[in-house]
């Protein structure tokens, strides 16, 4: 398969690192990283490099699942925080997603859809768009207790109140990683990879929140790349990237990206290189058209999610605090 | 087809904000002049079949039907005749 030129991995982690020392102890002037881990290869890239650039008792590891997380990711969290033998902590958020409306809004909106909707029912939500001048739509894909499965389109506000709800997870973990920076005087890690920050796959206020970003620059070939490089336990390594979001299993390039993310990966690349949709497509080995749509899907979703990225809208400068 | 038109336009002024400046043409792509995104689209499918009466197939959710308040109103017109036909 097509892959991205390589990085040099030693010069590379040697260049984070020192970033990372800098950017906390001294731009941040913080003591030490608090990582949210999923088990998944960002966040435990991201922790290697927290101790690595600043030693393992300045690193506070966190695993925060919810009722409808999957048990690889704890587990694999706590994998990857043994094995860096860094001080963690599970906090299960359950409770307080209960208590905030996070179920009971999803299920308002499903029992309302799918009547018969109920307890130990399975859903997620899933792109159709199905390329050739699609309009890209979202459905809600539901499983019942038996295995059948429901596949029904959502309107605007039916699905725009899922994605509310379920965006509690991102933020509820977000203040809890801050409980614990404030507590320790430490600086709390964003997570993302290049394709997530470039796409805007993140909740605002939520994992879209974090003081350092050590891998937002980085392809996610390379993140896996790094992995390896960085000696990471290669259940972490071997792991399928999911959103680990939804009661039933969903993959990135089902909710988000069009393609795995090794496509992606490099149609980005190929993107950002000034390379023409012609180039891509002779890489990756689909038509021009397709890749020329893709192209245009990646510059759509910059567009639609540049609003994540913006700091809130002053009426003028305010010179003497803003940089 | 100029009434459907006008709705389709009032729908698009009312929820995108269009600039006047742009002067908005009814062929005019929605999506290369950066007025609808992906929710715009979805708000748009949802409007055409609410205050149109029509129900929109998966099928038929391509930028052909959608591109344009042109073809925005071509496609609920089609849509309409043939409901009434079958309906006849």
């Amino acid at each position: 398969m097509a892959k991205l030129p390589g990085l040099d991995l030693a010069t590379e982690t040697d260049r984070i690192c020192e970033r990372l020392r800098e950017a906390t102890l001294r731009t941040l002037r913080r003591r030490g990283l608090v990582v949210a881990m999923s088990g998944g290869i960002d966040s435990s890239v991201c922790a290697a490099l927290a101790v690595r650039a600043l030693g393992k008792e300045r690193v506070f590891g966190l695993l925060l699942p919810e009722r409808d997380s999957s048990g690889a990711s704890s587990r694999l969290g706590r994998l990857m925080a043994e094995f860096l033998d860094i001080e963690h902590a599970l906090h299960d958020i359950s409770s307080t997603l209960a208590a905030i409306g996070c179920y009971s809004e999803q299920e308002e909106v499903l029992r309302r859809v799918l009547p018969g909707f109920g307890g130990g029912w399975k859903f997620k939500l899933a792109i159709v768009d199905l390329m050739a001048g699609r309009i890209a739509v979202t459905h809600l894909v539901a499983e019942d207790p038996a295995g059948k499965r429901y596949d029904q389109r959502l309107s605007p506000t039916d699905y725009l109140k899922i994605v509310a709800a379920t965006n509690f997870k991102q933020r509820v973990r977000k203040t809890i990683e801050y409980y614990h920076a404030d507590r320790l005087n430490y600086a709390v890690v964003g997570t993302p990879n290049r394709l997530e920050y470039d796409q805007g796959f993140f909740v605002k206020n939520g994992d879209g929140a974090a003081d350092v970003k050590p891998i937002a620059h980085l392809y996610k070939t390379h993140v896996y790349d790094l992995a390896r490089h960085l000696g990471l336990p290669e259940s972490i390594v071997q792991t399928t990237p999911t959103t680990d979001t939804f009661s039933l299993a969903q993959g990135q390039d089902e909710f988000y990206f069009r393609l795995p993310y090794g496509q992606m990966d490099l149609a980005l690349w190929h993107l950002n290189e000034g390379l023409s949709a012609a180039e891509l497509a002779r890489e990756i080995g689909c038509d021009e058209a397709t890749a020329e749509r893709t192209y245009e899907t990646i510059r759509a979703k910059r567009r639609t999610t540049a609003y994540l990225h913006a700091a809130p809208i002053l009426v003028e400068p305010v010179p003497q605090v803003s940089r | 087809m100029s009434d459907i038109k006008t709705q389709i336009r009032s729908f698009i002024d009312k929820n995108f904000m269009v600039p006047a400046s742009l002067g908005l043409k009814d062929s005019d792509s929605l999506l290369d002049h950066q007025i609808v995104d992906s929710t715009g689209f979805l708000e748009l499918i949802h409007f055409v079949e609410s205050d149109f009466g029509i129900s929109v197939d998966e099928t038929e959710m391509v930028l052909e039907n959608f591109e344009s308040i042109d073809s925005i109103a071509r496609f609920v017109t089609e849509k309409r005749s043939a409901t009434s036909v079958a309906g006849a």
